[in-house]
């Protein structure tokens, strides 16, 4: 009890040192943040600094070994069939995997925070439409659907978002519906109304703020089945097209070599898991410090005596 | 009752048709299959003949017209790669994929009530932490990079197993395995958390303090009552199976539903791709419906 009598005490802080500070009393979510924060640089700036290396063919590094120093550090994780050196093309491949994740991810909250919102808070036709809409789209298995879309629309970097965005959709509608329901009969919420607010000023002012951090955790966690449904759907090949690549694509290019040299797979499937188990990481730990009824739990910073 | 189950059918029924509809047109704008199926040098003559068999001639409408007529008659058309009834093709995939995802999910329920509810028991222990750390992992993980890896080390470099294909048991043990462990590493956080809960309510408290031994409390008291959010989720991830069976069978040459669809869909059998459709439509439909009865049997206060 002394904690938070102390920390009641002290002077107000930026919001931003706050959250480093809850960041930090979870090693495993801080750990996973800063691996993200990589991960994000290499798909910014990856491109840009390793292109040339990550397609240079060289047919004497075939299938060359990894953790072979002699060869320069690009090749400390091998090379693939063409002797191109394995790690800067991870580096180079994570813009891919991380833009079509990230804007699948973006869309489908967008728009299904948007139906949402509308489903909740209205209570007109729509209202008992648009959770139907959800239904459908939700009847279905996505990979078989986003399979059957791509092989006709031709993969590429825009349908695959589209496709992988329009099958995300439902999770954020539902999500988004429930909680207005519920935060719609709250005092606060009346009070505005009473007091004359517009609706739109309502939804916009009143409620979402109270949704948001609830949609955050899930895009989070959402993030990782995007990237992972993105990475199956390249490796059955309908997805991302060479000379393009992903990480799935990496693991199916090197599906033929698997006997003799397994890193070809190795790493980039690697790259995926750490990923998606970062992202599960950071969405365990925001579930806690958005939540503010919980947020306790990383206050007291792991000493059991609080 | 009835008419809940009534409603639920409606409403998926109006789905699956758009779904039909969507994909009939759809995937007839990818192009005649006929330069798929007869060889490079056959004649026009031949070409015609393919077409007017198949029914490619008329206007899509007039196909469209002809599909549903004939659906009316529960005739869901002709196979072209098999040339036999495309719902025989589909229902032999289904019945593999059944097996496939019965099995797993059976597993993988037991699996994860039973560890999930003795995490739960002792939350923050050991045990707690290394199963909430591999259940993380498990939800994290690619199926098809797993499927690959474990082909190497235990079909490549050890010989314990078949890469791929059916016939023996051992056929069945890596497709199991690799489809097991997403649903296992969510369904293990659920049965977690939701016995958490269950756990730490009066009642529990009340047979601990007299005297009810542990065992008993976890899977008679805590259970029953922790069961409610773990049905939906088993239902959810018994229908995302499908999603994986795609990768895994892909992969591992078990003849189900799902590489049916993707070879079908690869060599435009449409009959079959819709037939597929309808079929796991109504398998998930039947899934659904099982799990709202087996709500209404755990907990009698919900009634439809």
């Amino acid at each position: 009890m002394t904690e938070t009598l102390k920390s009641a005490g002290e002077p107000p802080k930026g919001r931003l040192t706050t959250f480093l500070k809850l960041l930090w009393a979870d090693k495993f979510a801080f750990f996973a943040a800063v691996f993200l924060l990589i991960v994000v640089l290499c798909a910014v700036f990856g491109p840009l600094l390793l292109e040339t290396l990550a397609t240079k063919q060289n047919l004497r590094g075939r299938n060359a070994a990894p953790f072979d120093l002699e060869a320069g550090w690009a090749m400390i994780l091998g090379a693939d069939a063409l002797g191109r050196p394995l790690l800067p093309r991870i580096v180079v491949a994570a813009q891919n995997t991380i833009f079509v994740a990230a804007g699948a991810v973006f869309f489908s909250m967008l728009i299904g925070t948007a139906l949402g919102l509308i489903a909740g808070y209205s209570r007109g036709r729509a209202a008992q439409m648009i959770p139907r809409l959800g239904d459908v789209i939700m009847s279905f298995p996505s990979l078989l659907l986003a399979v059957i879309v791509l092989y006709i629309l031709e993969p590429s970097v825009v349908n695959i978002v589209i496709v992988l965005a329009i099958t995300r959709i439902p999770i954020y509608l539902r999500t988004a519906r429930a909680e207005v329901l519920e935060v719609r009969e709250r005092m606060f919420v009346q009070a505005a109304k009473v007091m004359g607010a517009s609706d739109r000023r309502i939804v916009f002012r009143h409620i979402l703020p109270v949704v948001l951090p609830t949609l955050l955790t899930i895009a989070t966690l959402d993030f990782a089945f995007v990237m992972l449904a993105e990475s199956s759907l390249s490796f059955l090949g309908i997805g991302i097209q060479a000379p393009d690549i992903t990480w799935g694509l990496m693991v199916s290019q090197g599906r033929p070599y698997l006997t003799n040299a397994w890193w070809l797979s190795f790493w980039p499937g690697l790259a995926i898991i750490l990923t998606t188990l970062s992202l599960n990481l950071l969405s365990n730990w925001m579930r806690i410090a958005l939540d503010p009824t919980q947020r306790w739990r990383l206050e007291m910073g792991g000493r059991k005596n609080g | 009752m009835k008419q809940f189950i009534g409603k639920r059918a409606i409403a998926s029924a109006v789905s699956l048709v758009g779904l039909v509809i969507l994909v009939f047109f759809l995937s007839r704008l990818t192009g005649d299959p006929t330069d798929l199926y007869l060889p490079i040098d056959a004649s026009q003559e031949m070409r015609d003949q393919f077409r007017e068999l198949n029914g490619f001639n008329d206007p899509l409408i007039v196909q469209f017209g002809r599909y549903v007529a004939d659906l009316a008659r529960l005739d869901f058309g002709q196979s072209i790669r098999e040339a036999r009834p495309a719902i025989d093709v589909v229902l032999q995939g289904f019945s593999w994929t059944l097996s496939l995802a019965a099995i797993t999910m059976t597993l993988v329920t037991i699996a994860a009530i039973v560890i999930g509810s003795l995490a739960a028991f002792n939350v923050g222990g050991v045990f707690d932490r290394i199963t909430t750390f591999f259940s993380l992992i498990g939800a994290s993980a690619p199926d098809f990079w797993i499927a690959i890896v474990a082909i190497v080390i235990f079909a490549v470099n050890l010989h314990w197993l078949p890469t791929s294909g059916t016939g023996t048991p051992w056929h069945w043990v890596l497709p199991v395995a690799v489809l097991f462990i997403r649903p296992f590493g969510l369904i293990l956080q659920v049965v977690r958390g939701s016995m958490i809960t269950a756990l730490s309510s009066p009642y529990v408290k009340t047979a601990k303090a007299k005297g009810v031994r542990s065992r008993p409390i976890i899977f008679v008291h805590g259970l029953r009552n922790g069961m409610l959010p773990v049905i939906t989720v088993i239902g959810d991830q018994a229908a995302g199976i499908l999603n994986g069976a795609v990768v895994v069978e892909t992969i591992f040459g078990f003849p189900g539903i799902g590489k049916l669809m993707i070879d079908s869909i690869l060599q435009r059998d449409f009959a079959v791709v819709l037939a597929a459709i309808m079929v796991s439509a109504l398998a998930i439909f039947i899934m659904n419906l099982l799990i709202d009865l087996a709500y209404a049997l755990l907990d009698p206060r919900i009634r439809y």
